[in-house]
């Protein structure tokens, strides 16, 4: 995948400062670290893996260990001005589940994907007739964790049809950052993409 | 000993005060058995309490003398560099109201009669536990507090944020549950039959005769299993037996048996039967959901910092007890951490697995303090 550094530099900025965050699948807590260090967040990290949650604590952070995509009926509506998605959509079970559980507890939800739709990987499968392989999907098809892929395109559709106010999206490729690009080229350059969304 | 508190002694704290118990009685000249480790700071707000669970004592880290070295029940967690650093903070234990350990209980001498008190022993609840052991922290000078248990000790930690919100800087439960669920009371009404239904227990007055201990044993021989994952003990004892072969007979056959046999008689040298009786009734009767409407509405006034702890095996006080906490805090909007530790112990995890525990303990006391 494209460097952790530009991804959560992206994300750091687009969170305002003093903000509660709820970062789902924080993992070992590196970018709510940065927000809360960064940006003086507020909030609560949510992992699964024992490993990872106790990564989080050492690093002084407060995180529940429980499972995504059995929701987050825990937490009231709007609890949030944000909810953070890092890199993690595709890996879930239900996304659109999560998706819509996001955006009832977050004023905002943050989220990033790698892009099933950039030329690299559309070329992979046109030319090699393989599952494509790359960066951000380094993974073989019998072992990936991805099992809810998508592109650029594929997510403003799901927008629309749910009626999901997109507030920003940043297209990341080749260590750059953009923002007002058209959206079939979007989909065809960009390695990864972060979209502020609510509802 | 490498990061030991050394050699420590119990003391004791004669209460000059009544105090008025949860049920309307009272007691008098209640005395409190503990031991602390460290040193309270200048501002007096360093101070770690540690609530024991069930059956334990106010000896919860270092050793009595130096012919004998048996470590306090939790000396893993507690000492320089440990968990429980006592090189920064005042680490206190003290042994519960109705316990058998230095504390008031059912075997202490009723001041009124000069006969030990016996079934006239008030029946106490875990709140009242609670209420002596804050009169022990005002008398040590304490202004504030970080409450930390395992089992009945989280349900103390607990009901300390609840009773004295304004005391309590941070809360650790480990292995804990806000109420006990209604198989863990099938368990304890088990244990608590055995002693009532044992030929010496004579209605609780038999200090002077032959104690039940029969009937504590089988007591405690029940609490045991509950205290093992069916992992555990098949871990720990399988099918074998405990001499290679069967005897055909019905005397300890298994090595789970002789296991549990074991249990039960080093237990009566140490524990009171009345002391059970009374002490698993507390923990039944600990409901804070019921007393308030909900556990959102006990945690209202808290705002201390929480950290809870459940183990994968533990059954006795499972995982979904302990996210019921969590989420009463969570929709309260206080600050919570959790994890669910992988462990094949058993509800017996929060005294074994110690590393996990010291690592997630020392994160959170440094974010927190």
């Amino acid at each position: 995948m494209l460097g952790r550094t530009l991804n959560y530099r992206q994300i750091t900025k687009l969170v305002k400062e003093g903000s509660k965050i709820l970062d789902l699948g924080c993992g070992d807590g590196y970018l709510f670290k940065k927000l809360v260090d960064e940006k003086k967040v507020t909030g609560v990290g949510i992992e699964i893996d024992e490993n990872a949650v106790i990564k989080t604590m050492e690093r002084g952070l407060s995180v529940i260990q429980a499972d995504l995509d059995k929701g987050l009926s825990q937490f009231g509506n709007k609890t949030f001005d944000y909810t953070i998605l890092n890199r993690t959509l595709q890996s879930t079970d239900k996304p659109d589940y999560v998706l819509e559980e996001m955006l009832r507890v977050g004023k905002k939800a943050i989220v990033s994907f790698p892009n099933f739709g950039y030329w690299k990987v559309r070329f992979y499968l046109l030319f090699k007739g393989k599952m494509p392989k790359s960066r951000a999907l380094p993974y073989e098809w019998y072992n990936t964790p991805n099992i809810h892929l998508n592109t650029v395109e594929d997510f403003f559709d799901y927008c629309k049809k749910n009626e999901i106010n997109i507030i920003d999206c940043i297209y990341l490729a080749k260590k750059k950052a953009r923002k007002k690009v058209i959206k079939p080229f979007a989909n065809f350059f960009s390695e990864e993409a972060i979209f502020v969304i609510s509802k | 000993m490498e990061n030991s508190v050394g050699k420590v002694k119990t003391e004791y704290l004669k209460l000059d005060k009544t105090i008025t118990l949860e049920s309307g009685k009272t007691l008098n000249k209640v005395q409190i058995a503990y031991e602390t480790y460290g040193k309270l700071n200048e501002n007096k707000d360093n101070a770690i309490l540690i609530c024991h669970a069930l059956t334990g004592d106010a000896h919860a880290a270092g050793y009595h003398s130096e012919d004998d070295r048996k470590q306090g029940w939790w000396d893993t967690m507690i000492g320089p560099n440990k968990a429980f650093d006592t090189n920064k903070y005042f680490v206190i234990c003290s042994n519960v109201l109705g316990g058998c350990m230095g504390t008031t209980g059912p075997n202490s001498i009723n001041p009124d009669t000069n006969l030990p008190f016996g079934h006239n022993f008030p029946v106490v609840t875990v709140e009242d536990m609670v209420k002596v052991e804050k009169e022990l922290i005002d008398y040590l000078g304490v202004k504030k507090v970080i409450t930390v248990g395992g089992s009945m000790g989280g349900m103390q930690a607990i009901e300390w944020s609840i009773s004295y919100p304004e005391y309590v800087k941070s809360v650790i439960i480990i292995a804990a549950a806000a109420r006990l669920s209604a198989q863990g009371i099938a368990f304890n009404a088990v244990g608590r039959n055995a002693i009532l239904t044992d030929p010496d227990f004579n209605n609780g007055d038999y200090y002077g005769g032959k104690h039940p201990e029969n009937g504590l044993s089988i007591a405690r021989m029940i609490g045991h299993i509950t205290y093992l994952s069916e992992q555990a003990m098949h871990n720990k004892f399988g099918r074998n037996f405990k001499e290679d072969k069967p005897n055909f007979d019905f005397g300890v056959d298994f090595q789970v048996e002789s296991y549990l046999d074991y249990q039960g008689r080093v237990f009566v040298d140490r524990f009171d039967a009345n002391s059970y009786l009374y002490v698993t009734k507390a923990v039944d009767y600990y409901d804070p959901i019921e007393k308030y409407g909900s556990l959102e509405n006990a945690f209202d006034k808290t705002n201390a910092n929480f950290l809870v702890i459940s183990f994968t095996t533990d059954w006795l006080f499972s995982t979904e007890q302990a996210k019921e906490i969590v989420n009463a805090l969570i929709q309260k909007n206080k600050k919570v951490s959790f994890i669910e530790l992988d462990s094949p112990c058993g509800h017996d995890a929060f005294l074994i697995e110690w590393e996990k525990q010291t690592t997630i303990i020392k994160s959170f006391l440094s974010e927190v303090n």
